[in-house]
């Protein structure tokens, strides 16, 4: 909001404007003005620097699965078992967040199909929360395993969060091994689990189901990495290499199969859901 | 010479005054005898009690204390004929994460865990006990080695995390993480962990997704360093004592969580103070847990660990 329109909403005979705001979305890369209507027309990607936006999951589950798919219902999980307070209490910052969300939390899956091949997509959201891990994000990426297990279908997991949900603390960390198991189950199954990364995935998530996958897709310029820049920066007291764990760099390193640009995306799923049949189970 | 830490300044005065004592007792010929006995039975008391109330933040300090006994120690005091086995056949060794054959109680093991290191040079060497994607793809060798030839596993976790670094990152540290949490998982055999010091996040649970999973008395296990935690969410790393409070990172908050399964007393003072003894509890401990799994097959070995992590934080 600009002073002007702070300005203007202060005044009380008024009333409040709310197209000025969101007309215009500034690019975050290259600083360009867009028409937000282009810009989300494009996918919520620049038009002019090729930045790929963070989008929430309704618009990826509707980007990725073709018409007519089932939202999974949100599992329920003990809520706030530590009574966590820090600044704010936990169930402070969970309300918020459901206020400002669609979803109960950072995961949601649906079924349904690409290009009508049947499959599973659980969709991680960065605007809940940072898309942090924790036990709902565990629990609805099981859930959504287990759905793709039943159908006997594709897994298709589009990772985005900053890590693991420290509000909750070690049952954050505890969603690692838990969807790790989930994972081998789908492998056992003989059941093909690909992966997006998506703008920012970090931390405990990228050191469990996103890095398990049977390939590995990054969108472009995604940051993709174990550590934090700034904690790596600290430990070796270095300016860090260009590019450093964005999604080419690590397509260079090997950890991901390809960099695909978000209009591609779904025809990518296709093309891949056509090699990985699911097998007969081992 | 102990190492004191800042809450320990009570015990540590107690027992300047009992060596003062003792030395001016060798050259003044006069009898303290009793009094030395009262002092030394007063330290002894406040040792107890100070070690029985720690907050969670003393115990993270408990946990990093520079004498605390490490995986060599361990393996010293508490297994025998350990042959270390070295490499990833794939870019290195790391000595942050060691490994090799052991004897527990006569049974053979396969033995995993962080190595701090003692010293300056012994640290450096060992990474402070942080490991990189070649000594975690090394833990997933020998694990499948282990499977393949009915061992079971055994790992001692103590580590501030995985490290950090650009390398690290470049050879795909969260991908060695996650392969390695998946290692542990398929195991055909047991695997018992024991979060022996610090249980860092990724870092610990890649060796720690295990059958059962024990802690030392004052060993912490945590998402994230209560530091680290602080600087995020209160936005000053000072705030680590009320970070660890918070995020319950104790061994009888674990416990009460179910994320541990048994917790096993330290010497009073700390395991520092007595690491033989410290080694004789946590090995007789393993072994009972270890006895536990004879006669199992490997499907339910498997099932029992995968519903452990299936049950867990819903």
């Amino acid at each position: 909001m600009n002073w002007l329109t702070r300005a203007r909403n202060a005044l009380p005979f008024l009333g409040k404007r709310d197209t000025p705001d969101n007309l215009w979305t500034k690019c975050p890369a290259c600083q360009e003005m867009l028409f937000t209507k282009d810009y989300e027309e494009n996918l919520s990607v620049c038009p002019k620097c090729d930045y790929h936006g963070r989008i929430g999951a309704d618009r990826r589950l509707a980007l990725l699965l073709d018409e007519g798919y089932e939202v999974l219902s949100q599992p329920d999980v003990r809520e706030d078992p530590l009574k966590f307070r820090d600044t704010k209490k936990y169930t402070e910052r969970l309300k918020q967040a459901r206020a400002a969300n669609p979803h109960r939390d950072a995961f949601t899956a649906a079924a349904g199909t690409i290009d009508n091949r049947p499959a599973v997509v659980g969709v991680q959201d960065f605007g809940f929360m940072g898309g942090s891990m924790g036990m709902a994000v565990g629990e609805a990426f099981c859930k959504g395993a287990e759905e793709a297990l039943k159908r006997r279908c594709a897994y298709v997991v589009v990772t985005a969060a900053g890590g693991a949900r420290m509000q909750e603390g070690i049952l954050s960390l505890m969603q690692m091994p838990k969807a790790t198991v989930m994972t081998r189950r789908l492998k056992e199954a003989g059941l093909p689990y690909i992966v997006v990364l998506t703008d920012p995935t970090t931390g405990g998530v990228t050191a469990s189901y996103a890095m398990l996958g049977d390939i590995h897709i990054a969108e472009p310029g995604a940051l993709i990495g174990f550590a934090g820049q700034r904690v790596i920066q600290d430990t070796i007291r270095e300016q860090l290499p260009d590019g450093f764990q964005r999604a080419e760099y690590l397509h260079r390193h090997g950890m991901v199969d390809m960099v695909v640009d978000r209009h591609e995306l779904k025809g990518t799923l296709a093309d891949l859901l056509e090699y990985l049949e699911p097998a007969e189970a081992a | 010479m102990n190492a004191y830490l800042d809450f320990e300044k009570p015990v540590a005065q107690l027992e300047a005054r009992i060596a003062d004592l003792r030395s001016s007792a060798q050259s003044d010929q006069v009898d303290i005898s009793a009094e030395l006995a009262r002092l030394e039975q007063k330290s002894a008391a406040l040792l107890e009690t100070t070690y029985s109330s720690l907050t969670p933040w003393q115990k993270t300090q408990v946990a990093r204390h520079p004498k605390r006994p490490h995986f060599r120690d361990y393996v010293q005091y508490g297994f025998a004929d350990f042959m270390p086995l070295g490499g990833d056949r794939l870019y290195g060794d790391d000595e942050a994460i060691m490994g090799g054959f052991a004897k527990l109680d006569g049974r053979r093991v396969m033995l995993i865990g962080h190595e701090k290191g003692h010293d300056t040079e012994s640290r450096l060497r060992h990474n402070f006990g942080m490991g990189k994607p070649e000594g975690y793809r090394k833990a997933i060798r020998l694990m499948e080695l282990a499977g393949r030839f009915g061992l079971p596993v055994v790992t001692l976790v103590d580590t501030s995390g995985a490290f950090p670094g650009v390398e690290a990152e470049e050879r795909g540290q969260a991908e060695a993480i996650a392969r390695s949490t998946e290692a542990c998982l398929a195991l055909p055999v047991p695997i018992i962990s024991v979060i022996v010091g610090e249980g860092g996040s990724g870092g610990a649970v890649a060796l720690a997704a295990s059958n059962r999973v024990l802690m030392l008395e004052h060993a912490v296990y945590s998402v994230i360093s209560p530091e680290g935690c602080a600087s995020i969410l209160w936005r000053t790393a000072e705030k680590a004592s009320e970070a660890a409070q918070a995020m319950k990172v104790t061994s009888s908050d674990l416990l009460s969580l179910g994320v541990i399964d048994g917790v096993v007393p330290e010497p009073v003072g700390g395991a520092h103070r007595d690491p033989e003894t410290a080694a004789d509890r946590l090995t007789s401990r393993i072994s009972e847990e270890l006895a536990q799994f004879d006669g199992r097959t490997s499907k339910e070995i498997v099932a029992q660990r995968e519903e452990r992590f299936l049950n867990m934080a819903r």
